[in-house]
């Protein structure tokens, strides 16, 4: 059984800002940001219903807003973790040791990305590119970037989630932004 | 090496707040009245002067770009701004938007008037979340000083701008994607022409320009175009920001004059090559397209447009990608094809299929399973992918392959006849 999804009063808020963006005869350009409210409504995935429910908001077709829906990386079709860990690993990320990155999310999540974690708790997934690889190589979880990761480092951001006291975002090395850090040659 | 007065981002590294308040007293936001009461015609005259060129990666002249919007007062004219930044290695704009909002936001303001649009939709990629948070706070601190919206800075021209985020598809980086992404459809690219300044959002004119060109406009207004001309080289003037990534001793973002030499830029800012500069193999000098140069190029190579252009590489985004002797040079294109294959839209045959057939073939090649003649094969299928879709997705992923042969064949197929000898 599946349940009904509705936009809550929060949503709707944030739904009418979304719309007055718009010239009004073209309501179809605030689709990703309905799908997005949606999703963060839903607990980070658009079940059917939800999608459903985004359709007849803004008077479109079902099917055209499913095929948003599976264009764009970011709109999930099945539940994902509490904490859902993307890793890159595109090349500036892979020359930078993503691979290590990987291996703690796989010891520390689950073998097989896209798996709930023993404690429902993680996910994790590969994906490209996030656009800070001068701080390579880097996770995303949820909305947030941790930053110049090692397999060390990575395990004790993870950790922090499963202690219930989430490590700063950013660099996890304790830099600056994209600064670079100072250098001293050897 | 730029000196410190002609630094145009001096928050580029957040040590101040992003805020109105501390924006202005790193100079935003003064005289734009004035410059808006001096006219469109005198705006991109003075972008025409600074020669600035189109820093999302083709370069095109910022000036003459906007020279081809329409005058007519009754058209709804748009200006888009391009931030969905997923070029694999640049990571430039996410610092303009984060800790220099109010400079995008000035340009725009400047841009539009300077375009006859009264409407601006900036486009961020959806994984910069925070960033559109402070984007978004930026724009609602500039409204309510009434630098836009109605009467915008007091000069009687109304101007809105909105937010857009994305969701994940490189694609929308490609203007017409971009605009189709706007409409609340799939981003999938337009056949031009018609060209986005006759028809683009919403069947009207528009431009669409990277972070990086807007927020330069407000400093080259206040400095002079001849200002910004004085900086660089020949037709490849400015300042630029670079983002250093990969196997040197400090990755950074560095706003440098443009045209500076290769070597200097990783050396002065990025604590040179891991392992110093004799370990370096080959350089990506502009975003993960643009095809690798090795270290015999990159010795004596400056970081401009035109000089790219001449060892059949390029500037793209500045975006400058370092490997040294450890990288195994096949396995890290062979990433980047699976990025494209990733990223490919579908609509054209040639980049669908094309792009999953180059990465498979690059995958068997970096698992020393390949003949040396399926490398002609290969770089066979990149020719007939490039040039032969409706947007540059495919010529992008055929540059990089078609780099790495150019300049490392010798070195792979001997490889991969001593690993059939072996066998």
């Amino acid at each position: 059984m599946t349940e009904t999804f509705l936009f809550n009063a929060e949503s709707l808020d944030k739904v009418k800002f979304a719309l007055s963006k718009y010239p009004e005869d073209r309501k179809q350009s605030a689709v990703m940001a309905l799908l997005d409210i949606a999703q963060r409504q839903n607990g980070g995935w658009l079940s059917k219903s939800a999608i459903e429910h985004v359709a007849s908001h803004l008077e479109m077709p079902y099917i055209k807003v499913y095929e948003i829906v599976t264009f764009y990386s970011m709109y999930y079709t099945t539940p994902v973790g509490k904490y859902f860990v993307q890793v890159c690993t595109t090349t500036p990320c892979w020359l930078k040791g993503s691979d290590e990155v990987v291996k703690a999310c796989k010891e520390t999540i689950s073998e097989k990305q896209n798996e709930l974690s023993n404690d429902g708790l993680f996910s994790w997934m590969e994906v490209e590119c996030l656009g800070a690889c001068v701080n390579a190589p880097l996770v995303q979880i949820n909305d947030d970037f941790y930053e110049d990761l090692n397999y060390e480092n990575t395990k004790n951001v993870l950790q922090s989630f499963i202690d219930g006291n989430p490590s700063p975002i950013g660099s996890q090395t304790g830099r600056k932004g994209s600064r670079a850090e100072e250098y001293v040659k050897s | 090496m730029l000196k410190a007065k002609d630094k145009i981002f001096t928050n580029l590294f957040g040590d101040q707040s992003y805020s109105l308040r501390e924006a202005r007293s790193r100079g935003d936001w003064d005289q734009t009245s004035n410059f808006i009461k001096k006219g469109s015609d005198w705006i991109i005259d003075e972008v025409k002067k600074s020669e600035l060129r189109g820093r999302g990666g083709a370069g095109f002249p910022t000036g003459l770009k906007w020279s081809f919007m329409p005058k007519d007062a009754n058209k709804n004219n748009y200006l888009v701004v391009n931030a969905d930044e997923s070029e694999p290695g640049t990571c430039k704009d996410r610092d303009m938007i984060r800790n220099e909002p109010h400079k995008l936001l000035e340009g725009c303001l400047l841009a539009g008037f300077a375009m006859n649009s009264h409407d601006c939709y900036i486009y961020i990629r959806g994984e910069y979340f925070n960033e559109s948070i402070v984007l978004q706070k930026a724009i609602d601190e500039a409204y309510e000083a009434g630098l836009i919206g109605k009467n915008a800075c007091n000069s009687g021209w109304d101007f809105n701008i909105y937010l857009h985020r994305g969701a994940g598809a490189y694609i929308c980086g490609e203007e017409t994607a971009l605009l189709e992404s706007l409409e609340g459809k799939k981003g999938q690219p337009r056949l031009k022409p018609p060209f986005p300044a006759n028809k683009g959002l919403y069947g009207s004119p528009t431009t669409v320009n990277n972070v990086e060109t807007i927020a330069v406009v407000p400093t080259i207004l206040r400095r002079g175009g001849s200002w910004f001309s004085s900086l660089g080289k020949t037709k490849n003037t400015g300042t630029k920001v670079f983002c250093i990534s990969g196997h040197v001793n400090t990755p950074c973002n560095i706003e440098e004059e443009m045209g500076i030499p290769l070597k200097e830029l990783i050396e002065k800012h990025a604590g040179g090559v891991r392992g110093g500069w004799n370990n370096l193999k080959a350089i990506i000098p502009g975003g993960s397209s643009v095809p690798m140069i090795p270290k015999s190029v990159c010795d004596n190579i400056s970081m401009d447009f035109d000089s790219l252009s001449s060892v059949k590489s390029g500037l793209g985004t500045a975006a400058v990608i370092v490997m040294d002797q450890s990288t195994d040079l096949v396995k890290a294109i062979a990433r980047i094809s699976r990025f494209y294959k990733h990223e490919s839209c579908g609509q054209c045959t040639p980049c669908r299929e094309g792009t999953g057939w180059m990465w498979r073939m690059m995958e068997k090649i970096a698992a020393g399973e390949a003949s040396p003649g399926e490398i002609d094969r290969l770089l066979d299928v990149t020719k007939q992918v490039e040039g032969h879709t409706i947007c540059a997705l495919g010529d992008a992923a055929a540059w990089p392959i078609q780099g790495l042969f150019r300049h490392f064949r010798d070195e792979i197929e001997e490889q991969l006849i001593k690993k059939i000898r072996a066998a």
